[in-house]
Formats: C-alpha cells, structure tokens, sequence
C-alpha cells in the first residue's frame, strides 16, 4: 500500500474540518466570572482540558477551554464549544450522550443529523485508542455542567 | 555520511519482523517497550514444553531433573550476562520492577533516611522507594537533571553530603532519553557517602555488556523482555553480604528451609528470593536470549563472557551507527525537536514537533506501518522537568536497518506537512 493511500485512509480521521479546528481552536481562551469550571485529563498521552462553562435560566450562555492536547481532543473541544453554546441544558445533554454513542459504537454508522459539523469526529471509531482523547473535552463541559470538578480518562 | 556498517544479525531471525502492520511490512521501532523475539529464544520454549516441562528442584524423577538442569544453567548464564561473582548473586524475579520492589521492601530504611532518584527514572524506580519510605518516614529526593537530560553532577555531590542518604536510584540507560548515566562514578562516591546504589538496567542490558564488578553496583535490575527475551522474568543481582542481610520479600514455598508453626527457617541465596514455582518457561527462554546475543559476534569462543563481550562490540558499533543516522536526519526536519541530548547516548530517539501531538504522530505513522511509542513513557517526573506533555519516542535495536529510518524521517516529514 503507497503512503500517500494510507494518508488517504488517515483523512477519515483528520478531516479538513479537524485539523482546522486544531490549528484555529474556537472559544480557546479562559472565561473569567463562568459559573462553573472542570478539569479534564488523560493521563496516558498527556492530554489535559479546562472547560468554562456560563449558563443562565436553563441555558448555556458562554463556554470555553484551555488545554493542552492531541489534534482530536482540541478538536473536539473547539466544536464542542460551539455545539453547545446557545443550547439549553437538556439540549446539551442529549448533544453529549449522541456524541459519546456515534464515536464508540461499532458498526453501520447512524446519520445523527442533530450532531452537525461533529459528525467528522465519526472516524475516531476506527481507532480505539484515540476515542478517549475525542471524549475527554466532552466529559469535561458535562462535569462542568454538574458543577465542576475533575475528570479523568482512567 | 556514509555509513558502512552491517547489523550483526539476519531479520529473518526475527518472524514478526517480516509481517505487515495496516497494509505496509512492519517497522517495528519500540523496542524500548519490548524486544522481539529470535527463532532461537522460540524454539527453546517450544522444546521446553514439548519435550522438557517440569516442576524444578527436589525432583526425582527423570523430567524434572532435566527442568532443574536447563534452569541452572540459565542461571549460571545471566550471572556470566552480569559479571555476577557467585549465583548466590543472581535473584529470579517477574522483571525490573518487581526486582527493584524487592529491594525497595526488604532492605532496611528508616525514618529520616534520605532515598536519591534522579528525575529521569522510570515509575518503576521511584514509586516502589515512596510506598517503602511512606512506611517508616523515610524521605525521595530529586537528583536533578539538565536540560539536555544529564545528571546535574555538583547538586548530586550535594545531596550525598547530607549524611543520611542510604540509598542511591539511578537509571543506567533513561527509556525516555537514551541518555547513559556515569554509573561507575555516581557508585563510588554513593559508596563514599556511605549509601548503597540500586541501578535499573532495564535499557542498558540490550545495548551494552554489563559488568556489575567494575560498576561496583550494590543492585543491578534487569527485564527479559527488553534483552530478546520472554515477558514476566527478570533478573536482579544483589552482593551476596547485602542480599544475606536482608530479611525476605515474600513468602512460600523454596525459600524455606524448615517450617513448623512455631518457627521458619529460611533457605539460602538465591532460593531466598525465590519463592513458588517459578517462571521455569521464562527462565529458560532468558538463558536461550542470552545464548542467541553471544552469537552474534562473529567466531564464537566457547567461553561465553568472551562471546558476549564481542556481540556487544558489534551491537554497539551498528546502533550507534542507528542512532547517529536517524538523529541525522531527523534533526533537518522543520519543527522537530529531539528530546534527549546528553553526550552519552544509547539507541534510543524521543521527539516533539512543533506541529503536531505525539499522539497524533503516533497514529499517523502507525498507519504507515511504523510502530513508535508516544506519551510519558512512564516518566512524569521527567515530562514535567522537560516541559513537555509527552514525546513520540523511537527506540532501536540490532535488526532494525538504516532503510527504516529513512521510513521514519519521511513519515515525520508528511506529518509536518499535512499539520502545516
């Protein structure tokens, strides 16, 4: 098989959207006054998350991170920022459970039309040792949402 | 640079070698993780059990004293692999960790007593000393390194001037740097402060011919897995007086002399150490990996110190060669940098880029068949020192080939490219 095919097979993992999203995270900054924060980690391949989260009358209003981290876990915190910005907390929920299921189920691969530009994230199903680093934002902004603390992958 | 060397081996000793990874022959380049395994080391294991299997020593029947045979002997050959003076010397153990455990809970330490590890060790050599220090208020305290990853020499001359030092921990070869510590020198003034030096040898057994004599190492901790041999055995050489002197670690069956329930005697070194049925299996494929290393120095001697003392000249000459070409070449790449570049150095290359994630590294050169290994590499204390998260670390051995690192270099290459 030639290099540049299996940097072919490579781009169902790292869309174009994806390494976007790594080069230019959106919503990377600290948000001083949210109302809540949590820390994520995975310690196995060091990479690390703070997700802010700002919500008022049952909506999230404001939400960011700062972290160090792989291309997959940035990208998926940059859209996850932006998926769950303006929703309202069950909407959040519901986005979080979806995402979790379309990136660890085996099998034929479900339009989740709700998921949006997330859906690129699908491809980290076919490696498994790479699907903690696309959930380990999101475990994060749901601790957050639950009022904070740590997170961590293992 | 022309580099004329040849490995001093065949791939086609090595199976898996020749076995493909996601559609492209395998380039397997972690062998700081694991070593593979030679058709000799397989077919003494598999001769083993066909042909060999039984429980050792005490037994009279025809097996079980062939079993008995072939693990002396496998014995006799890690003392020789060692430079050990006596078997007595030379403790059986599940490998590095569980050797330095063993040292870590037996030896006498209390409270006050100062512990020194360098900020480069593995997990392996610095949890086992806080779990034996947390029990009697014993004290871990840091060497510090620099930043190329060598051992600040005048802040460890410090630390041993405190009088309480009693235990020195030092990697002889750094998994995560490739860096070569001094180990004859930071023995002797360990020994001048009137400390004991425990030096994990994990890296150092399959790059370099180990004399634990001339090193003057108190403990000497070795893995099988890491020298061309089986999981779960390892070897740890303790000096016979030191060894005598410390109490068990733990307890069962051919430790023993005499057991009554009012009183247990226990047996000598190194069945002390010993106890349970062994990793017979293990043993044998270690004494078979180490009879496989003393081969490849071209006119075998029958002396196997000797033979061995060649294959490491050998082994040494072409990794270094490795080791230079692939520094070489992936220095040129844009944005890489090499973690790890202290003067003395084994065949091992940890990097970053400025581009991208180990993580992401690793999986992208996993796709073109390239096995590295990315994370902390069970080095937290280093990463933290260095600064980094992690690095994407390739580690060599003999029978990898300079085509490989050309594989590397250009797998690095696209990888700052497609991240650019």
């Amino acid at each position: 098989m030639s290099v540049s095919k299996s940097l072919g097979d490579l781009r169902e993992l790292y869309q174009d959207v994806i390494l976007d999203h790594n080069r230019h995270p959106r919503n990377r900054r600290r948000l001083t006054g949210a109302h809540n924060s949590a820390e994520g980690h995975n310690p196995l391949c060091g990479d690390n998350v703070t997700v802010y989260i700002s919500t008022e009358n049952d909506r999230v209003t404001d939400v960011a991170f700062e972290g160090q981290g792989c291309a997959i876990s940035t990208a998926s915190a940059s859209l996850m920022t932006e998926a769950v910005k303006g929703k309202t907390l069950n909407e959040a929920e519901h986005i979080f459970r979806e995402f979790q299921t379309m990136v660890t189920t085996t099998g034929e691969l479900v339009e989740r039309p709700e998921l949006g530009d997330l859906e690129v994230l699908a491809g980290v199903r076919e490696y498994p040792v790479r699907i903690k680093c696309a959930t380990l934002p999101w475990h994060t902004m749901h601790a957050a949402l639950k009022g904070g603390g740590e997170v961590s992958t293992e | 640079m022309l580099y004329t060397t040849n490995p001093p081996t065949t791939r086609a000793d090595f199976p898996i070698l020749s076995t493909e990874a996601n559609g492209h022959p395998l380039i397997y380049l972690d062998n700081a993780a694991t070593t593979q395994k030679p058709v000799a080391v397989l077919q003494a294991l598999d001769r083993y059990w066909t042909t060999q299997n039984a429980n050792v020593h005490r037994g009279v029947h025809h097996l079980s004293q062939v079993a008995t045979r072939l693990y002396d002997e496998a014995r006799e050959k890690a003392r020789v692999l060692l430079n050990a003076k006596s078997t007595a010397e030379v403790i059986f153990t599940k490998g590095t960790t569980d050797g330095i455990n063993l040292v870590a809970a037996s030896l006498s330490l209390s409270e006050g007593d100062e512990i020194l590890l360098s900020t480069m060790e593995h997990h392996s050599n610095i949890v086992p000393w806080q779990l034996a220090a947390g029990k009697v208020g014993a004290v871990v305290r840091p060497i510090p390194i620099t930043d190329e990853g060598e051992i600040v020499w005048d802040a460890y001359v410090d630390l041993l001037k405190s009088g309480r030092v009693k235990v020195v921990g030092i990697v002889h070869v750094s998994n995560s740097l490739g860096t070569v510590n001094p180990i004859k020198e930071m023995a002797r003034l360990a020994h001048e402060a009137g400390a004991l030096i425990l030096v994990d040898g994990a890296q150092a057994a399959p790059h370099t011919l180990i004399d634990v004599q001339d090193l003057d190492a108190d403990f000497y901790t070795l893995s099988g897995h890491k020298l061309y041999g089986p999981t779960g055995i390892g070897v740890l050489y303790g000096k016979e007086s030191l060894l005598n002197a410390m109490p068990p670690y733990q307890g069962g069956g051919d430790m023993i002399r005499v057991v009554t329930f009012e009183r247990t005697t226990y047996a000598d070194l190194p069945a002390k150490f010993e106890p349970g049925t062994p990793n017979i299996a293990g043993v044998i494929g270690l004494g078979a990996a180490v009879d496989y290393l003393s081969s490849l120095g071209g006119k075998p001697s029958g002396n196997l110190r000797n033979d061995l003392g060649a294959a490491f000249a050998e082994i040494e000459r072409y990794e270094h060669a490795l080791l230079g070409y692939a520094t070489e070449k992936l220095s040129k790449i844009d944005g890489l940098t090499i973690t790890g570049t202290a003067r003395e150095k084994a065949g091992i290359l940890a990097f970053t880029l400025r581009q991208a994630h180990p993580h992401d590294i690793g999986t992208i050169l996993d796709q073109l068949g390239i096995a590295v290994r990315t994370g902390h590499h069970c080095c937290q204390p280093l990463m933290r020192r260095l600064g980094v998260p992690a690095t994407a670390r390739a580690s060599f051995a003999f029978y990898n080939t300079f085509e490989e690192i050309d594989r590397l270099a250009d797998g690095v290459e696209s990888i700052t490219e497609m991240f650019a």
